[in-house]
């Protein structure tokens, strides 16, 4: 498998990046605040209106490091990308798949097996580790919806179909993620998801988590010569990463959720990060963003058996290797989508 | 036949990634799917070669050429010999510019040493062939040399060998106007591919996807 290269996340606000030899460089003001070679990268991403040099821009776009720009919150604004790979074979066919709609379905749902098989081995995986803790029955009924929807996808051939035993998958497993939560419970609680804006911790978290991840999954998907817009279960809509989106599905619960949770329990953040503005939407301060965008690269560099693949692989590369899945899928080397069905 | 259209010339390089594996001349050349340390050394290859004016250099009864652009429209390939020597020759051609008359010889180079097999062969015929449409002439030597001993192997050019040369370019063609890319065939050689995280070969061997999720689905 292709190595894990850092991502440079660049947090300090007024910082102007520039292109030096072979090294980023960078200011603020007169200062210089950090130097990185640029053959460490696989992406810069930054958060809060930083400057770019174009040389620094060409060098990055030449070398194929995805190269960021998000707004303080993690809002993604845009991405510099060089001459596009000559790849037009490849898109041509997503672009077929996605305009029939059974085909489409044929590969979201794999994306949603994948979603709902995850979500139903998170709580299987937590009612073994805290045995003590939760109220098991309670989950166990939860995951045995899981596992009825899950051989309902198994079959399915039409996207709305294939949607509604989505959303009603989601509920159900929505509704005992409060119960994952076993640390500073006054703080962090979740009673549905809440996104324009997040309206308490636990949401800015996962918000925060889900962009980071978006990211990752978008370059990934770009790595591998695929349209990042163009979907199968979410449809085209201008602006949309739509099969970012429809990747994400899968990777979602297993990647970020389980990492949000691993946070509030390790306590490796406490909600004096969290302030809450006029209109309820709940912010997290510098200190916690960078605490969480921490937590985020070592995660990334956590080793796993994939297991489709059987070879093992960092978290991070997840997103790659399934991005080069489906391209394979797709020209045709493999009979279906395989998911990442984590255990 | 034919010419072929100048936009469907395939690179005279990719001879030799076809010889190695042709799945991975699909990936390179119909799929542009390759990996970064692949892009970025024909990246800066390309560079040198177009930062660098033909260079002349004239050594006794030899005008040595590098870097010398090359094409035949009846192969359909386009590429660039790494030298090319033009001996002086009372039997050989009139070159432009130049006083007297001249045979040219191409010459690869090869970073390691000689190979049992002669897949090196191949792009140096391609090659040949090439000046020979380009100067109308006929040659029947080239030669290859191995970096690692130093060292020139003499290469004649058969009636055989430019059949086989043209065999392999027509079936590139046809890969190429169908945008195929052959399935892996596994084997020692993908221990030494550059491509291989791209085409992960393994993958092929291993049972179905269908098969992959029935057996998690029912643990
Ligand atoms: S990994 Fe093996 S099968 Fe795949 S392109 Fe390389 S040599 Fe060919």
């Amino acid at each position: 498998m292709k190595k894990l290269l850092n991502t440079l996340f660049v947090t300090t606000p007024d910082t102007y990046l520039s292109l030096d030899g072979e090294n980023i460089v960078i200011r603020r003001e007169e200062n210089i605040l950090g130097r990185y070679p640029l053959h460490n990268l696989e992406a810069v991403c930054t958060f809060g209106y930083a400057g770019v040099s174009p040389a620094l821009m060409g060098s990055c776009a030449e070398r194929s490091i995805g190269l960021t720009f998000m707004t303080r919150n993690g809002r993604f604004l845009a991405r510099v990308t060089g001459e596009s790979r000559g790849n037009v074979v490849l898109r041509k066919e997503q672009y077929r798949i996605s305009d029939a709609e059974r085909r489409s379905a044929l590969v979201a749902r794999n994306f949603i097996l994948g979603k709902i098989y995850n979500a139903k081995w998170i709580l299987e995986r937590a009612t073994r580790d805290y045995a003590l803790r939760l109220d098991i029955p309670r989950i166990k009924k939860v995951s045995a919806a899981l596992s009825e929807s899950m051989n309902l996808v198994h079959s399915v051939e039409d996207l709305d179909i294939l949607r509604g035993v989505e959303g009603s998958a989601a509920v159900q497993y929505n509704s005992v993620f409060d119960d994952l939560i076993l640390q500073q419970k006054e703080d962090f609680f979740f009673h549905g998801r809440n996104k324009r804006p997040p309206l308490d911790n636990v949401n800015a978290l996962l918000s925060f988590a889900y962009t980071l991840l978006s990211n990752d999954v978008r370059s990934a998907l770009e790595s591998v010569g695929l349209d990042a817009y163009v979907g199968f279960l979410h449809r085209d809509r201008p602006g949309r990463a739509s099969l970012a989106l429809d990747m994400m599905e899968e990777l979602r619960g297993v990647y970020a959720d389980r990492f949000v949770l691993s946070l509030i329990n390790k306590k490796l953040i406490n909600s004096k990060g969290f302030y809450r503005k006029e209109n309820g939407a709940v912010i997290m301060d510098d200190d916690t963003r960078k605490q969480v965008i921490k937590g985020w690269q070592e995660r990334k560099q956590e080793k796993i058996i994939h297991p489709y693949l059987n070879e093992k692989i960092s978290w991070g590369l997840v997103p790659y290797s399934q991005a080069l899945l489906l391209a394979r899928y797709i020209r045709g080397d493999l009979d279906e989508y395989p998911p990442f069905l984590w255990k | 036949m034919p010419d072929y259209n100048e936009d469907d010339y395939l690179l005279l390089s990719g001879i030799q990634h076809f010889n190695f594996c042709r799945r991975q001349w699909a990936l390179i050349h119909v799929e542009q799917q390759w990996e970064e340390n692949v892009r970025t050394l024909e990246g800066t290859y390309v560079h040198r070669i177009a930062d660098q004016p033909l260079l002349r250099e004239k050594r006794g009864n030899k005008l040595i050429v590098r870097a010398l652009p090359v094409h035949s429209g009846t192969l359909g390939i386009t590429g660039i010999c790494d030298v090319v020597e033009f001996v002086r020759d009372p039997a050989g051609i009139p070159l432009s510019g130049e006083e007297g008359l001249y045979f040219p010889y191409p010459v690869e180079y090869k970073r390691g040493k000689p190979k049992k097999n002669d897949s090196d062969r191949s792009q140096l015929i391609a090659q040949l062939m090439c000046l020979e449409e380009m100067l109308a002439c006929d040659l029947s030597l080239g030669y290859l040399y191995y970096n690692e001993t130093k060292h020139r192997v003499e290469v004649p050019v058969t009636l055989s060998d430019r059949e086989q040369v043209k065999a392999v370019l027509q079936e590139m063609h046809h890969y190429f106007t169908k945008k195929h890319t052959p399935k892996a065939k596994a084997g020692p050689h993908c221990q030494s591919c550059s491509l291989h995280n791209v085409c992960l070969p393994e993958m092929l061997k291993k049972r179905s996807v269908a098969s992959y999720i029935e057996s998690r689905l029912s643990e």
